[in-house]
């Protein structure tokens, strides 16, 4: 991997510069959207004055997410990125009105970023790659093509229409959730195994379930498909299921079976944060760092969130996004973790033990795809 | 504390994910049980013809007496249980403890498998109408009248999603491993002591490991055991039974609505029955499916409700090691406050009398749980709402009702015990599709002959007579 080590001190000074920087950029008249701009005339500070540091960007208010429904989405844009291709991608939407996100670059540049977390030896250069998961509005379908095209392989696509299955669950039409599923999984295994050469793919937990079973059905199995690295992510991963996926799924431990898989936790608001490599020495235990300094996670107090829990202490996800495209100066996500430690290759904080926020968890439907 | 794991196909297996079973009363844990995904259960069922095979390999007649020796363990025996040992008083505590049920009670219920396990020999005999099992491991054979018949299996093994606070209802499951058929058991939260030490008893008599899953976890977990298993049981409320209705591969068991009928011919004598109609109410708390929550009379029926409440009504609650005790605790503090909620709703029609109403507060709410005491309602017609329900606490309706009208108001009805010579009335009800046990005489609804079938015949659901002709091939 590229990325250069950094000690946690030089990572907060780097953090603190980019958060100046872009902070200028938003919030300046030549180059901010109109979004921004405006919220600017709200505020009780000047943040092109008054922020010199990460810390300063408490002095926002919380994002509220409910700000991406509806349009017009070019108030989203920056004015010094007008005149580029852009993109708008969704998330949400079974009922009511999408939450939308204006991109330009930064999918790819977050993959690309990506890209170098991942070991060569199961994601091999030029491998070809099966992206099985929701594409539609959502950007996941364009960044792993990305990913594979950015490795020099060609990414094969199954789609998954995560609104329609959510409404298959509410409608309780059991049977068509089967049905559909196995329509996925169907052409994936058709894909799998005809000559494509595919040894990387992009799935969900479920679908990376339904994928193993329905090729144990048909007597093999995804190691024997000859896939050797997955990216996985979209919905909770615990480490009981890591566990089982690692051992029953694919065959064994990753110098066993060969097959090497590596949980994500993110969205479209933020990008992609990687996890520790797991093991079975450490209870599968998934710790996840963002890509700082493009964005931050931190574990928060439930009640005051501008605090942050001690170390192994529970709280809610916080998530910041600074890119040249998207600003979010502090959002409460949807789930809650413990905050861990940095580590060499991640000299800031984690998050470990990502699930949905106890108290919206069960007026939810989560972890449908 | 005491660490429970997952048996697949008698393999321990340890999950990094546990559940703590809590003492319903004082919070403090009793137990950790794995939890495991639905996805494991399906990777598992791949194996499932393993079970059924290597039950194959004994004779059911061996694997009679070990059900016997089983029995003898169930009931009196230091077990294997998890990483520790489990005695019958320890397995009684923790029942009680997780359950809220009082601990006399978790040992009738207790009994009441082991005498099951125990007769599987004559319950065999009964519900094959006295086939050679023989002809159920081989698949075929000679009825005894010249005869060829053929039962063809319909499943390697038999699931069963278990209810969470119901340790009676494990004897409909006990008799597959002697039509050598394995298992495969979600156990319930709060209840998953009597299928692991079944399971565990089953082992020490030396039926193989490997004729035996224990699954517990989530509702995937369920829910995946019932897609997959090809035959299979599920406990749940009224709900889960219109889900699976008609459903050829599942079997479920929810409420029973079970009623008493007295005949015009018998009711002027109603005190000779008021013992059989309370113990028929209040037997195990009143939680079964068996319980009574209906008497349907056409006269006399408020002297029957006031009676039944002079016995009923007074009963309190009493600590659950008390051998009085006779409330079960709601552990669910919230299930009871909203049964108590719909109880109140259905008391307050016109026509409905609470005849518990001068005895006290019916709802007992503690800490961490809740009691609902008896409450004996009286409805002046079949078309009151509360003649129709059904409730987990000691509860019954009178219902004051024409005998005419009995057959075709009563609705379904898991068991009927039918006070009446009038063979009239008791054809009536022979013939009728609504009722599925049915006694004649002064029977109270609890007391079940386990020679009978229990919601059809379990033989019936596991095989499948059908054709098989012979012919010598010179």
């Amino acid at each position: 991997m590229s990325t250069p080590q950094l000690d946690p001190s030089t990572a907060a000074a780097q953090l603190d510069a980019h958060t100046v920087e872009l902070v200028q950029w938003h919030f300046h008249e030549s180059t901010g959207s109109p979004f921004w701009l405006e919220k600017k005339s709200q505020l009780k500070f000047d943040p092109l004055k008054e922020v010199k540091c990460f810390a300063d960007l408490k002095k926002f208010p919380l994002f509220e997410d409910d700000w991406l429904r509806g349009g017009p989405v070019r108030r989203w844009v920056p004015k010094g990125l007008e005149g580029r291709p852009t993109y708008v991608f969704e998330t949400g939407g079974t009922t009511g009105i999408p939450k939308s996100r204006v991109v330009i670059d930064d999918f790819r540049i977050d993959y690309e970023l990506f890209s170098h977390t991942l070991p060569d030896q199961y994601f091999p250069k030029g491998a070809n790659w099966l992206m099985l998961g929701p594409s539609g509005p959502r950007r996941l379908r364009l960044a792993v093509e990305h990913l594979c095209q950015y490795r020099g392989g060609i990414s094969f696509c199954i789609d998954l229409d995560p609104r329609w299955v959510i409404k298959l669950i509410k409608l309780g039409w059991m049977e068509h959730l089967e049905a559909y599923k196995k329509h996925c999984i169907d052409q994936a295994i058709t894909i799998l195994t005809a000559g494509h050469d595919i040894k990387c793919m992009f799935t969900t937990p479920k679908l990376l379930e339904a994928l193993a079973y329905g090729l144990a059905e048909k007597g093999t199995s995804i190691q024997e498909c000859g896939i050797t690295g997955i990216f996985s992510g979209g919905t909770e991963f615990t480490p009981q299921w890591t566990r089982f996926c690692v051992e029953e799924l694919l065959s064994g431990p990753v110098e066993e079976s060969g097959v090497y898989m590596t949980p994500t936790y993110g969205n479209t608001l933020m990008g992609l944060a990687c996890s520790k490599p797991i093991t079975a020495d450490d209870d599968y235990k998934i710790s996840y760092y963002a890509p700082q300094p493009r964005a931050v996670v931190e574990v928060v107090d439930f009640d005051d969130h501008n605090q942050l829990v001690p170390y192994g202490g529970t709280g809610r996800v916080k998530l910041y996004t600074m890119t040249k495209e998207f600003f979010v100066p502090g959002f409460l996500e949807r789930d809650e973790g413990e905050r861990e430690q940095p580590y060499e290759k991640y000299p800031w904080d984690g998050v470990s033990g990502v699930r949905p926020y106890h108290v919206i968890a069960s007026q939810t439907t989560v972890g449908v795809y | 504390m005491l660490t429970i794991p997952a048996i697949r196909w008698g393999k321990p297996y340890k999950s990094l994910d546990n559940l703590e079973v809590i003492h319903f009363d004082t919070g403090e844990p009793i137990a950790k049980i794995a939890q495991v995904n639905g996805g494991m259960l399906q990777m598992d069922y791949r194996h499932a013809p393993r079970a059924r095979q290597v039950l194959r390999e004994i004779p059911s007649r061996e694997l009679i007496e070990r059900c016997k020796k089983a029995a003898h363990l169930f009931e009196s025996a230091v077990l294997p249980m998890g990483d520790q040992t489990q005695s019958v008083d320890d397995f009684v505590h923790q029942q009680s403890a997780s359950t809220g049920l009082p601990e006399h009670m978790c040992v009738n219920n207790m009994k009441k498998n082991a005498f099951v396990l125990a007769n599987m020999d004559k319950i065999l005999d009964s519900l094959t109408r006295g086939l050679d099992l023989d002809i159920f491991t081989r698949g075929y054979g000679e009825e005894g009248r010249g005869v060829t018949v053929s039962y063809q299996v319909q499943t390697p093994v038999l699931g069963a999603v278990l209810p969470n606070n119901s340790p009676g209802v494990h004897t409909l499951w006990l008799p597959a491993i002697a039509l050598q058929i394995g298992l495969l058991l979600k156990p319930g939260s709060q209840e998953p002591w009597t299928p692991y030490r079944m399971v565990s008893a089953f082992m020490e008599a030396g039926i193989p490991p490997e004729a035996f899953g224990l699954y517990p976890g989530g509702h995937d977990v369920g829910g995946t055991l019932l897609t997959r298993c090809t035959r299979s049981m599920v406990f749940g409320g009224a709900q889960t039974v219109q889900q699976y209705e008609g459903n050829p591969r599942v079997q479920p068991h929810g409420p029973g609505f079970t009623k008493i009928l007295i005949g015009d011919d018998v009711v002027d004598r109603w005190e000779d029955f008021l013992d059989l109609m309370v113990e028929s109410v209040f037997s195990n708390s009143g939680r079964s499916c068996i319980n009574c929550s209906a008497i349907w009379a056409s006269r006399h029926t408020e002297a029957i409700a006031e009676a039944l409440a002079e016995r009923l009504g007074p009963v309190d609650v009493l600590p659950p090691q008390d051998p009085k005790a006779g409330l079960a605790a709601f552990t669910n503090k919230q299930m009871a406050l909203g049964t108590w909620s719909m109880v109140q709703q259905d008391l307050s029609e016109s026509g409905v009398i609470d005849k518990t109403a001068k005895f006290g507060e019916r709802l007992v709410e503690k800490e961490r749980c809740a009691y609902l005491r008896p409450v004996i309602a009286h409805a002046n017609s079949p078309e009151r709402a509360i003649a129709a329900k059904e409730y987990m606490f000691p509860f019954v309706t009178v219902v004051q009702s024409p005998q005419k009208d009995f057959v075709s108001k009563i609705g379904s009805t898991l068991v009927c015990t039918a006070l009446t010579k009038d063979q009239g009335l008791i054809d009536q009800l022979t013939e009728s599709t609504v009722v599925d046990r049915l006694n004649v005489g002064p029977i109270p609804t609890n007391r079940l002959n386990w020679l009978q079938p229990h919601e059809g015949n379990l033989i019936d659901f596991l095989f499948r007579s059908r054709a098989y002709q012979l012919a010598d091939m010179g």
